[in-house]
């Protein structure tokens, strides 16, 4: 589904990813792990367009991604969040699930400014599936609420609910357990399962929570110095020599 | 309650012209076109953070284009000549606002104060058009056999088209535009992957803000009946921009309460003009200090307790990992 190869990118001369790859089949968790500096969102900023590589090649389902600018990949199914939250932390909870749905909504500044019956009609449906995404995610008591007004924990779950709004095919998650208590991380394990089963979702995740990125994803890339330096299911990883001495055994410190 | 609040201040407009002296009438033409200015400069600056410091210049190329449709084809119904307005300086929002595109804060600000002194000096060259600084009388607006030559029927032109552009503008902040618009003040990376084309939307709010600024021009030039160069000075940009910001940054009442509460004030400093920007920098650096969000925020703060909506109090959302 989603494929990327051989991505090289520097900043000020300090190569950031040298000849990086991965695969995400459909309805396939994958992890991408590392130590700090990695380069682990900078994979995250070239498939959505952020950045733009030196080589290599994306493509999703068939289609070239580098030739493509950010809202124009995000029409094609792929919704992310952030590593420090984007919430739009002006506007209700409500207003962000709803700005996630901007590109199945079709109406226009004239047929707006008009009030047309067909956009009440879409405006009311859009609303109901915002509500029904809230409610999926326990925010339904928020929806009024200002998105700064709340907690770190219920913000990162706005940023999903407003990625989950656009309806993707595939979910980037940066973090998604950061800054999370335990019973909050477990929490989210389980609504990430669900989510791809019940939406048929591929999720690529950045996550340096070991025990939450072992228990959920099928497969794990492990990003070292810019290069994968293993790519395997989740038990095959922990046992790696070779990640052990990059990553695992670093944490231990 | 609110329907009724809303149904007695809709009497009161109305009626406003019986009841009030006819310099008051007056006034309240200026009043809703200053509100009309600062709808659209909200949607721009507000909405879109993107600042101008260049709105006098749109309201003249309105006021112009107006004030020479009536006067070039005499017979022409207002709204042809509101129409024309409306598109000309909208075709000169989209043509500043597509070199814009790439300046942001301020950057962007000196190129729209650039674009006001343009327009000026345009005025001013153009003098075949515009008579320059001699200055442009502007015949009365014409509606089919009538010319609505008295105070009264120019305040009920204006609250008419005042009316069609608020309520036009109430519906596009609540549907998927407003609220792209808002999206990218708030975060133009998350804008974009949400599937937003920020350009397209930017430039959408150059060329509605303009739209707006130059109906309003339009509307000015018959309310006062005579255009001249120097009435659109920089001056007045930055009245505009202290409407928005009194008003509310990102709010269409707040708009017209700010549009309101200035254009009276600025009329009853008139005659102590010396001290007119004093009492203004004073009126703005108070409402940013002790009222952030300008009088949209702080009436809505004053509602919310009584409403008893939730509110989770900031300052709970834990630090940066």
């Amino acid at each position: 589904m989603l494929s990327v190869e051989n991505l090289a990118i520097s900043f000020g001369g300090l190569a950031a990813l040298r000849g990086f790859s991965v695969e995400v089949a459909e309805r396939e968790i994958v992890a991408l792990i590392g130590p700090n500096g990695a380069g682990k969102s900078t994979v995250f900023n070239i498939v959505t367009g952020l950045e733009r590589p030196a080589s290599g090649r994306v493509t999703f389902l068939g289609k070239d991604l580098l030739a493509m600018v950010p809202h124009a990949i995000a029409r094609c199914g792929i919704a992310r969040t952030f590593q420090n939250t984007e919430v739009f932390r002006q506007l209700t909870v409500l207003d962000n699930v709803l700005i996630g749905c901007h590109a199945h909504l079709s109406a226009g500044a004239l047929r707006g400014a008009l009030g047309l019956p067909a956009v009440g009609r879409e405006e009311a449906a859009a609303r109901e599936t915002a509500h029904a995404l809230l409610a999926r995610l326990g925010l339904d008591d928020h929806a009024g609420v200002e998105a700064r007004a709340l907690p770190l924990g219920l913000q990162k779950r706005v940023e999903l609910a407003r990625a989950l709004a656009a309806e993707p095919r595939l979910l980037l998650l940066d973090e998604p357990a950061g800054g999370l208590n335990p019973t909050e991380t477990r929490a989210l394990m389980g609504l990430i399962v669900r989510l791809r089963d019940e939406r048929g979702l591929a999720i690529l995740l950045v996550e340096h929570d070991m025990e939450f990125v072992m228990s959920i994803s099928d497969r794990v890339a492990v990003l070292n110095d810019g290069r994968k330096i293993a790519d395997g299911k989740p038990g095959a990883i922990a046992a790696d020599p070779g990640v052990i001495e990059a990553y695992l055994g670093r944490e231990d410190d | 309650m609110r329907s009724l609040t809303l149904a007695m201040g809709a009497a009161g407009l109305l009626l406003w012209p019986w009841a009030a002296p006819r310099y008051f009438v007056f006034l309240a033409s200026l009043i809703v076109v200053n509100a009309i200015v600062a709808i659209g400069l909200n949607l721009l600056s507000g909405y879109t953070n993107q600042l101008s410091f260049g709105h006098a210049g749109f309201l003249a190329v309105g006021a112009y284009t107006a004030a020479i449709v009536a006067t070039r084809a005499p017979g022409a119904p207002v709204v042809v000549a509101l129409l024309a307005a409306a598109l000309v300086t909208a075709l000169v929002g989209l043509l500043l606002g597509v070199p814009c595109l790439r300046l942001e804060g301020l950057y962007l600000a000196m190129a729209t104060l650039a674009f006001g002194f343009v327009v000026v000096e345009a005025i001013l060259n153009l003098d075949g058009l515009t008579r320059g600084n001699d200055g442009l009388r502007v015949p009365a607006a014409r509606l089919g056999p009538w010319a609505l030559a008295t105070d009264g029927a120019r305040y009920y032109l204006v609250l008419v088209v005042g009316a069609a552009m608020v309520w036009a503008a109430l519906n596009l902040v609540r549907t998927r535009t407003g609220r792209a618009l808002l999206a990218i003040r708030e975060s133009e990376v998350a804008a974009q992957a949400s599937g937003i084309h920020v350009a397209r939307y930017k430039t959408l709010a150059f060329v509605i803000s303009a739209l707006y600024t130059g109906v309003a021009g339009g509307l000015f030039a018959f309310v006062v009946g005579f255009l001249s160069p120097d009435a659109f000075d920089v001056f007045l940009s930055v009245d505009f921009i202290a409407m928005i910001i009194l008003g509310g940054l990102g709010s269409v009442p707040g708009s017209m309460a700010g549009a309101a509460v200035l254009t009276v004030l600025n009329d009853s400093l008139a005659g102590f003009q010396n001290y007119r920007p004093l009492v203004f920098g004073a009126i703005l650096i108070a409402s940013m200090l002790f009222m952030p969000g300008g009088i949209a925020s702080a009436a809505r703060r004053l509602r919310a307790p009584l409403a008893g909506h939730p509110r989770v109090a900031p300052g709970s959302r834990p630090g940066p990992e």
